[in-house]
């Protein structure tokens, strides 16, 4: 490139020197407390009391991780985001997709009215208590449609997705489609859906890290303790700072669990952060140019 | 209006001799036409409409309990009407004042540090040369933002916990005796947005890396060739640049000053701090649905002034931007 191989000046070397020192102190500020938490994570309860864990583990073990397996709420709750991460997801890319696509089309009669109802969502909106009240009175408080329904599609997706659309779907695409006798589901099925898959990983990304960490809408439309997320145990544990002694099988166990007390915090940390952090390298090769797309030339 | 004018322009485009007046009848028949054409298309429409009007527009057709006494046996409609007597017993209610003081100062607390914050990132992340450490930097503090609410809130509390915490060994080192920084209400803000920028700033520096990255280089060629140094690069050709996105992202978060992170700050509440943490979402929460006793029309009052509050203040950011900076939401 021409523009590295120009002589640098003295300020624009003193510029570099101090913004890599800058940026390599924040990576260390992000980093250092993800590294710690991982290290204690696996470390032994008596190191982690007398602070003897700065960065690698302390007397290496997985107590902390055998606690977490017999502890019954944390795997029913795991269990159950599982559930709802998938069939959420599901459900709220399908909505995303059926909005996203005719409202890309120029040819849509009434399109402006149409988003304008869905954009108006975003500005104002009824709040919590009628919203709850709504929720009541379709019978779904302490049923599990009430972390999916009310959370069926997210507009700002929707924006993204349809601008994405009106990006990489040509008009003359449909016009040829319709000489070959295409009708609108047929080209969205065969023609559309081929050409969405960077969109629907972003959106699926996006949807299932929110269910994945919603806690909320879980706390107060549920009462039934089975139905509970693992966002809503954590908050039990990490944030309320109790452990339910009747989660524990034995009086033994209950003994070694109460030292452990501290350990399982750490290790609980890790356990729910790593299924979001897993989906992202996965997705992420499509999620810059599906965000961009979207975004930008919106 | 529109309805017309594309009416016309596509009788136009068609390239039909028809007159361009249409009467009544015939442009009603053509309307009903065009949406018979693209029937498909309104049907893959239904669900998504279904699903607004029945979690959006529902609830705000449930706004008028705000104004009612609301009862669940008479119902929404049945309830009757008390007028403003639910706001003006907010605003009359010893609770109005700190609320509201602590909602606004931390929103703008939060505001003004996480602005600025990520546009500085991707400046410097865009003159980094050496690209695996460029790339290093971005993945690692993407990260965070993929961990829940409560999770970090949780990290917070094992962190910051005055007897085996991190921070308070580290500074046991230093000779500094432990601290209960969750408790202290003058310590709550600042975790609350600190925590936040660390958390979220590496995600938020992506849009502007993007806006970045469209800039035309050959600005930064001539800007190099008059020996332009790279600050004057950045504020001449970059900030500019990216000013449009900038204004955007600052009207959207001015709209949303009433109603910060509400879930952070209920995690992060407890009754120590309560008098810098309770703000007008977590005072909705408590006493319309928390409580014994629920007061939903009181606590929809609130919340309704919340959202007014939020609409306007959007709309004048909207207009002021529109004004001063020529770039608006819309």
């Amino acid at each position: 490139m021409a523009v590295t191989a120009m002589k640098e000046t003295r300020s624009d070397r003193i510029f570099d020197v101090c913004n890599i020192a800058v940026l390599g102190l924040f990576l260390l500020a992000v980093l250092y407390p993800l590294v710690y938490i991982l290290s204690a994570s696996f470390s032994s309860a008596q190191a982690i009391s007398s602070g003897q864990v700065w960065l690698w583990p302390v007397d290496f073990n997985l107590e902390g991780y055998k606690a977490i397996f017999e502890y019954k709420s944390i795997v029913a709750g795991f269990l159950n985001s599982v559930f709802y991460a998938v069939v959420g997801t599901l459900i709220n890319v399908t909505m995303t997709l059926l909005a996203a696509y005719p409202l890309s089309r120029r040819d849509l009669y009434g399109r402006n009215g149409f988003m304008f109802l869905f954009v108006f969502t975003m500005l104002f909106s009824g709040g919590m208590i009628p919203t709850y009240l709504v929720v009541h009175q379709l019978g779904l408080l302490n049923t599990r449609w009430a972390l999916i329904l009310p959370t069926a599609m997210a507009v700002w997706n929707m924006i993204i997705t349809r601008t994405y659309y009106q990006v990489t779907i040509p008009h003359e695409l449909l016009e040829a489609a319709r000489i070959d006798g295409c009708d609108d589901f047929k080209f969205f099925t065969r023609i559309v859906l081929p050409l969405s898959k960077p969109i629907i990983a972003v959106n699926a990304l996006l949807y299932a890290v929110g269910h994945w960490n919603q806690f909320f809408n879980a706390l107060i439309y549920l009462t039934d303790e089975s139905l509970f997320p693992l966002q809503l145990v954590l908050r039990e544990i990490l944030v309320k700072n109790s452990i339910d002694p009747s989660q524990i099988q034995d009086a033994a166990e209950l003994m070694r669990v109460q030292e452990l007390r501290d350990l399982l915090k750490y290790s609980l940390i890790v356990i729910a952060s790593v299924p979001p952090l897993l989906a992202y390298p996965f997705v992420q090769r499509h999620f810059v140019k599906g965000v961009m797309i979207g975004s930008l030339k919106g | 209006m529109t309805d017309t004018l594309t009416d016309r322009r596509e009788i136009a485009e068609s390239g039909q001799d028809r007159p361009r007046r249409l009467d009544r009848r015939t442009r009603w028949e053509s309307t009903a036409r065009r949406i018979g054409h693209g029937w498909q298309l309104y049907l893959m429409l239904l669900l998504p409409v279904a699903y607004v009007i029945i979690f959006q527009y529902w609830p705000m057709y449930g706004v008028q309990i705000a104004f009612r006494n609301y009862n669940v046996v008479q119902g929404i409609t049945g309830s009757p009407w008390v007028g403003f007597d639910n706001f003006t017993r907010f605003i009359e209610s010893y609770q109005f004042w700190p609320v509201i003081r602590n909602t606004i100062v931390l929103q703008a607390y939060e505001l003004v540090a996480t602005f600025p914050l990520p546009i500085v990132l991707a400046l410097a992340l865009n003159y980094v040369r050496v690209r695996w450490f460029q790339r290093t930097v971005q993945m690692v503090t993407y990260a965070p933002h993929f961990i829940s609410t409560v999770v970090i809130v949780g990290m917070l509390f094992v962190l910051l916990d005055p007897r085996i915490g991190m921070v308070n060994n580290l500074l046991g080192l230093f000779g500094i005796s432990s601290t209960d920084f969750m408790g202290d209400p003058g310590l709550f803000r600042h975790i609350y947005v600190w925590s936040g920028v660390w958390q979220s700033l590496g995600f938020s520096a992506i849009i502007y890396l993007a806006a970045l990255a469209g800039i035309d280089p050959e600005l930064h060629e001539a800007a190099i060739v008059d020996g332009a140094t790279k600050l004057k690069r950045i504020w001449h050709i970059d900030l500019p640049g990216i000013a449009p996105i900038a204004v955007i992202l600052l009207i959207l978060n001015i709209g949303s000053i009433l109603s910060i992170g509400f879930e952070k700050v209920l995690l992060m509440q407890n009754n120590l701090n309560l008098s810098s943490s309770e703000v007008i979402d977590t005072y909705v929460y408590k006493v319309g649905l928390a409580s014994d006793v629920p007061l939903f029309s009181y606590a929809a009052a609130i919340g309704l002034f919340r959202s007014v509050v939020g609409l306007v203040l959007l709309i004048a950011a909207n207009q002021l931007a529109r004004r001063f900076a020529k770039s608006s939401l819309w």
